[in-house]
């Protein structure tokens, strides 16, 4: 952590941070309040009449966690495992889920005035699971809105009813 | 039909306990200046529990009190009277007095009753003074008999035995009842005796009518020895003030224990009470006081007893127990781990790492025992709701059975029992209800006119069966087939027995003639099946026309833990539930036939279709050809079918963990488990599997 990272985490500034990724050639971020640890790829366990980006299930330490593969879903780079691949587990009400990335970038960290709202089209994510889009060192990062995204129909992994609407 | 009531009363105890905490904690939080009218409902309520469990188990003393604070709670949530901070304390120092009367009887000890009796007075005391309605004429007469208590209670110096009671003596005077300050020591017991009946009866006690004479006598009998006598006298005549209008037994028996403990708190007891020393034989009871003044030494065993009676059970919460049964799952993994990885060890290290690992296996084996084990519960406590049921529901039908219970002390699973009393209890009523004929009936079959009823548990393997057989008139075969065709349901005239009776299951299904208040809507059997179904059990029905029908149910011992086959599909691997497989072999072309585009399999004389769980579960890799793999024969509670695997793997216990709680539910799977290899594998839901599946290829043609 820089020094002035470190103050103002200490004098607890408006700034977020986030924790970066890659998808393919793109950078993306998520809250890194979300982010329960990264860990790499293993071998899952496959569950039927799963859509293709569900690639299956782990067992975390005795949960039983769904692995779901972003970069099949978005439709971004070549969904290849080896052990490079990285899941990121995250804790999203209560629920854990796992998220397999090309890999993990950076922690950083952002204030709302560099958080830019994001275009209507042109990036793989739907508008709905954006937060919006910042600049950092010159790359263009899209901040993701991991918890809509995750409890989000469209992905199926948590069933209707037990979604809770505080999103 | 006698039961003994005794073995409620653990559970009247744990409750009353639960009770007595809530309403304090809810006095606590009581705000006095506009007390919310649903705390006080509560506390009403609680109040009315204990008040009626104890009624139910002879508690008098405790019954007779929490009655009088009933009435002054009934008044305040009627806002017929205000609640004042002096109130709750009031109330609050009740609460007190109720705990050491509910020990007592818990630990067989002497009643507080003195403390009991002044509790009585003040809350009635708190009723008069408050209260807005003119009952004054009705209970006048207790300042009067307050009073005679006062003057004739004189405090006697040396029964300084008091001492450690300050409760009721300090709280009366804060409250302004002074003149409780003064133990009321019954002196003049037989003043005293009548006087305390004449306030029962006036606090509308009736049912003491005719037993209070009888104490009174006794008292005044009492009385006339001496002085020294006085003591004990006392303790026995308020023993049987309190159980006397029950049977005699239960108050002799108490009484005989008061003694006892009396004296054996005593160097010098003369040992032993004979229990003849419980009728009040002045001689003996002279001996018991003459040893020294019995009274103030019952409160030390009380307390001794009580906090042996804490360790022996303890009330956790569930949650924190299937933490712990997860953590044992856990390490019963990381140990099946260890010993995979111990067998590559070799040498002499490898031989004692083997020795050690083994040594791991026994003990995490009997860790995970034992912690299944505290989930389990005996069944005794369901069973025997089923008398008084049977008893109504004979009487209200006129018909005559006995019931019959087996196997109460089958334990299983806490959460299956609360689950399996609404099945039971309608499978029961069916049995009255549908199965047992009328007596005149009966006699004209040639059958005993007094039918009966069989519920029995039993433990088989890794399930509990649950059975209720009636010897009444068996299933209706041809009415079931009507109403299914008038329902509109697929059937012929040769179906097996088995589908036949399978059929009542179906939702809106009953045959009764008449809709009667006892069963006949046919909402039941629908929902007896499904819950059934939910806890992860299934139910068989056997029957014999005019000979009596038998329903069987199938339970796991928990739903924890379940005992799998383990079957392999190209590289993933499946669990099967024990309790769903009938067999497995392996095909030969001739049992396998072509129906359109599915492979049927034809053994035992019948066709059963066959899924190939490479084809469900969508698996790469497998064994696609029947002949090549095995099948296994599933019963569900819906269909009989084979499912295809590739080879057997092992049978193996396994935990069962939820994949709704990370992910969601899945067709065709009852949840997943952690093999020994650390990795996930899924276990089979056979009735999901019947109900969903259908060929790839038909979902080709369907597309």
């Amino acid at each position: 952590m820089s020094e002035t990272a470190l103050h103002q985490a200490v004098t607890g500034g408006q700034d977020k941070e986030y924790l970066s990724f890659v998808l393919g050639d793109e950078h993306y971020a998520l809250d890194i309040t979300t982010v329960k640890e990264i860990r790499g790829y293993e071998q899952v366990t496959k569950i039927a009449n799963a859509p293709a980006f569900i690639k299956g299930v782990i067992n975390l330490r005795g949960d039983i966690v769904p692995i779901v593969d972003l970069r099949i879903k978005f439709n971004v780079g070549e969904a290849t495992y080896n052990d490079f691949t990285i899941v990121i587990m995250l804790n999203i009400q209560e629920r854990i889920v796992g998220i397999v990335v090309d890999g993990v970038s950076d922690v950083i960290r952002l204030s709302e005035e560099q958080v830019l709202p994001p275009p209507e089209f042109g990036v793989a994510f739907d508008s709905r699971y954006l937060h919006g889009l910042a600049d950092v060192d010159e790359k263009m990062v899209i901040l993701v809105n991991i918890e809509s995204l995750i409890t989000s129909e469209e992905l199926g992994l948590v069933a209707p009813e037990s979604v809770k609407d505080d999103a | 039909m006698s039961i003994d009531i005794e073995q409620f009363h653990g559970v009247f105890f744990d409750e009353s306990d639960e009770h007595l905490d809530d309403m304090e904690q809810l006095l606590m939080s009581l705000n006095v200046e506009s007390p919310d009218p649903e705390e006080l409902n509560s506390i009403f309520r609680a109040a009315h529990s204990i008040k009626g469990g104890s009624g139910i188990f002879g508690f008098d003393a405790l019954m007779n009190l929490t009655h009088v604070m009933e009435n002054l709670l009934d008044k305040a949530r009627n806002n017929e009277i205000a609640v004042t901070a002096d109130i709750v304390n009031v109330l609050l120092e009740t609460l007190d007095v109720l705990k050491d009367t509910l020990n007592a009887y818990r630990d067989e000890t002497a009643i507080p009753q003195e403390n009991i009796d002044d509790r009585i007075k003040i809350l009635n005391g708190v009723i008069n003074e408050q209260s807005t309605d003119a009952e004054l004429s009705e209970n006048g007469a207790l300042p009067e008999i307050s009073a005679n208590t006062q003057s004739e209670g004189n405090p006697d110096e040396s029964f300084g035995f008091f001492d450690d009671e300050p409760t009721s003596a300090g709280a009366n005077s804060d409250d302004g009842f002074g003149f409780f300050d003064n133990e009321p020591i019954k002196e003049k017991l037989s003043y005293n005796e009548q006087a305390k009946s004449e306030r029962n009866e006036d606090d509308g006690f009736g049912f003491f009518d005719d037993e209070i004479p009888h104490n009174s006598v006794a008292s005044q009998t009492d009385a006339s020895g001496s002085t020294t006598t006085e003591t004990i006298e006392t303790e026995t005549g308020e023993e049987e003030q309190v159980f006397g209008f029950f049977e005699d037994v239960p108050s002799a028996r108490h009484i005989n224990t008061t003694l006892e403990t009396a004296s054996s708190n005593h160097s010098q007891s003369p040992g032993k009470q004979p229990s003849s020393a419980a009728t009040t034989d002045l001689d003996k009871t002279t001996n018991t006081s003459a040893a020294s003044a019995p009274a103030k030494p019952v409160a030390k065993p009380s307390s001794k007893k009580s906090t042996s009676r804490e360790s022996a059970s303890i009330r956790v919460d569930t949650t924190k127990i299937d933490a712990m049964v997860n953590l044992v799952g856990e390490l019963v993994i990381t140990q099946s781990m260890l010993s995979m990885i111990g067998q590559e060890v070799e040498g002499q290290v490898g031989e004692r790492l083997q020795l050690a690992i083994d040594e791991l296996q026994r003990n995490t084996r009997e860790i995970q025992e034992s912690v299944m084990s505290m989930r389990m519960l005996p069944l005794t406590a369901t069973f025997n709701r089923f008398p008084r049921l049977v008893r109504d529901l004979a009487g209200k039908l006129g018909k005559q059975v006995e019931l019959v219970l087996q196997g109460g002390s089958t334990e299983i699973d806490k959460s299956l029992i609360e689950k399996i009393v609404d099945p039971l209890t309608h499978l029961v009523r069916n049995s009255i209800d549908h199965g047992i004929e009328m007596p005149d009936k009966r006699v004209a079959a040639g059958k005993p006119e007094k039918g009966t009823v069989i519920l029995s548990a039993e433990q088989k393997g890794g399930s509990i069966i649950i059975s209720i057989i009636d010897d009444g008139g068996g299933l209706h075969r041809d009415k079931i087939l009507d109403k299914a065709r008038s329902n509109g349901l697929a059937v012929s005239d040769d179906m097996p027995d088995a589908e036949v009776w399978q059929l009542i299951f179906q939702p809106g299904f009953s045959t009764a003639e008449a809709i009667t208040d006892v069963s006949g809507r046919g909402v039941g059997m629908d929902v007896v099946r499904r819950n059934i179904e939910s806890i992860g059990g299934r139910i068989d029905i056997e029957s014999s026309a005019g000979e009596g029908s038998a329903f069987f149910i199938h339970l796991p011992l928990t739903l924890a833990i379940v005992d799998g086959m383990c079957v392999s599909v190209g590289k993933q691997i499946f669990v099967i539930p024990l309790l769903n497989i009938i067999e497995s072999f392996q095909p030969t072309k001739q049992q396998l036939k072509t129906l359109g585009n599915d492979t049927v399999l034809y053994i035992r004389d019948q066709y059963w279709p066959l899924v190939p769980l490479y084809d469900f579960m969508e698996v790469e890799d497998a064994a696609l050809s029947p002949t090549e793999g095995i099948v296994v024969l599933l019963e569900s509670s819906k269909k009989r079918f084979g499912i295809l695997v590739d080879a057997l793997v092992g049978q193996q216990q396994v935990v069962i963990k939820s994949l709704e709680e990370h992910y969601r539910k899945v067709a065709g799977i009852a949840g997943a488990t952690i093999m020994g290899d650390g990795k996930v594998a899924l276990i089979i839901d056979a009735d999901s599997i019947a109900t969903t599946y259908t060929s790839s290829q038909i979902k080709e043609l369907l597309s």
